[in-house]
């Protein structure tokens, strides 16, 4: 079957490659362009371990072909901390206040509550487990992620006040 | 876990798509939000040769109002129905429904045309758009043609839809004014298909029930259709003894599957519980 052509920007950087159109964007990601942050946990699009953000979504790149994320703006979870390695509010939170055990679910969980936050930036704590309620984490409990999600979205919000005051 | 192989087509008009599916008939399939069809391409339950992506249509996305009727384009997702004034306004049954399918993730690229065409009975949408009395547009090779979402299902995964006819919207009629609406769906967790899930709208006029429509999900090979139900509420003022005949109506014509959900019996008695859920909420929502 014809190899098909696809241009994306992931985390941006622009990308241009020849993919099978069977190829699924999860594999994608991390055999081809070697990003393995985002995890592949049960292939069925249940656990959200593989969630990307493409184009202001939360998706689960299991569940989508690499040809359909043709001309897609792509951020992975090696795309969050800042190029001086100064890392996300969020990856900070979840550390400070154990949001993780043993870090598998911890890309895909990030990845989501940064979408989250970008669209509700004031959650209370129920909005956070709806938000987050496909991604699976088998260790934490939940309790400490949401901890986390709150405390990174408060600190967000402090300094989108100072910008706004200066 | 991975897909047979297949050839990809990305058009960018509904009449390009519409040629395509023409061109490789039953070998082709069309590729909306992807979250049933690739599932079910990776356990190899469905091999496409050909995948004719819808997402490059604009045409197929948005939604309008005309009239008195409601205009959903096929790729409109999920997440874009709920984030809807027009629906909000309208049509809120449809955002309560759309909130108790699947997550988030799978609520930002699955569509309302996929979730209707699909013919899962497991899919929420297409009882609720039989309880609204949608239209669904089809175009194929011929031309257009509207068939009644009371009249597509014909049993699990088997519809009016032909091969080389692509679903383009769903046309909903406004409710009666006043009424009230409910979506009551059992499930064993977030992003869990229904044991058993109902849908009701209802109207009021003078304390009796004037007006009144019910579907149920996941409880038979289709959605079905309660009109006996609904005919046991009209003319009531919804007290119990109507509301025992509409629950009973609904339960006799249930014929789920046992499985992991549960027993048949069980999921029968599920979506009566479910019905009087739902009349309980859409009594209280009526005006
Ligand atoms: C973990 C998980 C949980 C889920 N839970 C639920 C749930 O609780 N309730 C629920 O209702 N759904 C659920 N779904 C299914 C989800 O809502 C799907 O997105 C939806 O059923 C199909 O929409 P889609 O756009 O993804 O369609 P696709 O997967 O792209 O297509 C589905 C089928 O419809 C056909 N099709 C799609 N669009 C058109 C069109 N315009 N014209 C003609 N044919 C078309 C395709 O050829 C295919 O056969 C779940 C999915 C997952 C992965
Ligand atoms: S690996 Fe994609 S949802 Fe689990
Ligand atoms: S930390 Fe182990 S799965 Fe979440």
């Amino acid at each position: 079957m014809a190899k098909t052509h696809v241009k994306m920007t992931v985390n941006g950087k622009e990308i241009e490659a020849l993919v099978e159109p069977r190829t699924l964007l999860i594999h994608f990601i991390r055999e081809e362009l070697e990003l393995t942050g985002p995890h592949i946990g049960c292939e069925t699009s249940h656990c959200g371990a593989c969630t990307l953000d493409i184009d202001g979504k939360s998706v689960k790149s299991c569940t989508m072909f690499a040809v359909q994320a043709n001309g897609a703006d792509i951020r992975t979870i090696e795309g969050m901390a800042e190029a001086d390695g100064t890392l996300h509010p969020l990856q900070d939170a979840f550390r400070e206040m154990h949001g993780l055990q043993c870090g598998f679910c911890t890309p895909g969980m990030i990845t989501r509550a940064y979408r989250l936050l970008q669209e509700n930036p004031n959650p209370s704590d129920e909005e956070i487990r709806m938000g987050i309620s496909g991604n699976l984490c088998r260790c934490t409990g939940y309790q400490n992620i949401v901890a986390a999600i709150r405390l990174a979205a408060e600190r967000m919000n402090g300094t989108q006040n100072w910008e706004a005051a200066e | 876990m991975i897909p047979g192989s297949f050839d990809y087509h990305r058009p960018k008009t509904v009449d390009e798509a519409v040629a395509l599916l023409g061109q490789y008939g039953e070998e082709a399939r069309a590729i909306a939000g992807g979250h049933s069809l690739i599932p079910m391409m990776k356990l190899r339950l469905a091999a496409p040769e050909h995948l004719i992506d819808l997402g490059k249509i604009e045409a197929l996305r948005g939604i309008s109002r005309d009239g008195d009727t409601i205009v959903i384009g096929a790729t409109t997702t999920q997440a874009e129905l709920i984030a809807s004034p027009v629906i909000a306004s309208n049509l809120p049954i449809l955002i309560e429904t759309a909130m108790l399918i699947a997550d988030p993730q799978i609520r930002y690229v699955g569509t309302v045309g996929g979730n209707v065409a699909n013919g899962d009975p497991g899919n929420d949408m297409p009882a609720l758009m039989q309880c609204l009395g949608a239209d669904y547009v089809l175009k194929g090779a011929s031309g257009e043609r509207s068939v009644a979402a009371r009249d597509f299902y014909e049993a699990a995964y088997f519809t009016a839809l032909e091969d080389g006819e692509l679903l383009t919207s769903i046309r909903i009629p406004l409710p009666p004014a006043g009424c009230g609406w409910a979506y009551e769906k059992l499930k064993r967790k977030v992003g869990d298909y229904a044991t058993a899930a109902a849908a009701v709208m209802l109207k009021l006029h003078g304390g009796a029930c004037s007006f009144a429509s019910i579907a149920l999900t996941n409880v038979g090979d289709t959605p079905l259709l309660a009109a006996e139900a609904a005919e046991a509420l009209v003319g009531s003022s919804l007290d119990k003894s109507a509301i025992d005949a509409a629950v009973a109506a609904a339960e006799a014509i249930t014929n789920p599957a046992s499985d992991g959900r549960g027993p048949a019996e069980y999921r029968t008695r599920m979506a009566g519980v479910m019905l009087r859920r739902a009349i309980a909420r859409a009594k209280n929502r009526a005006a």
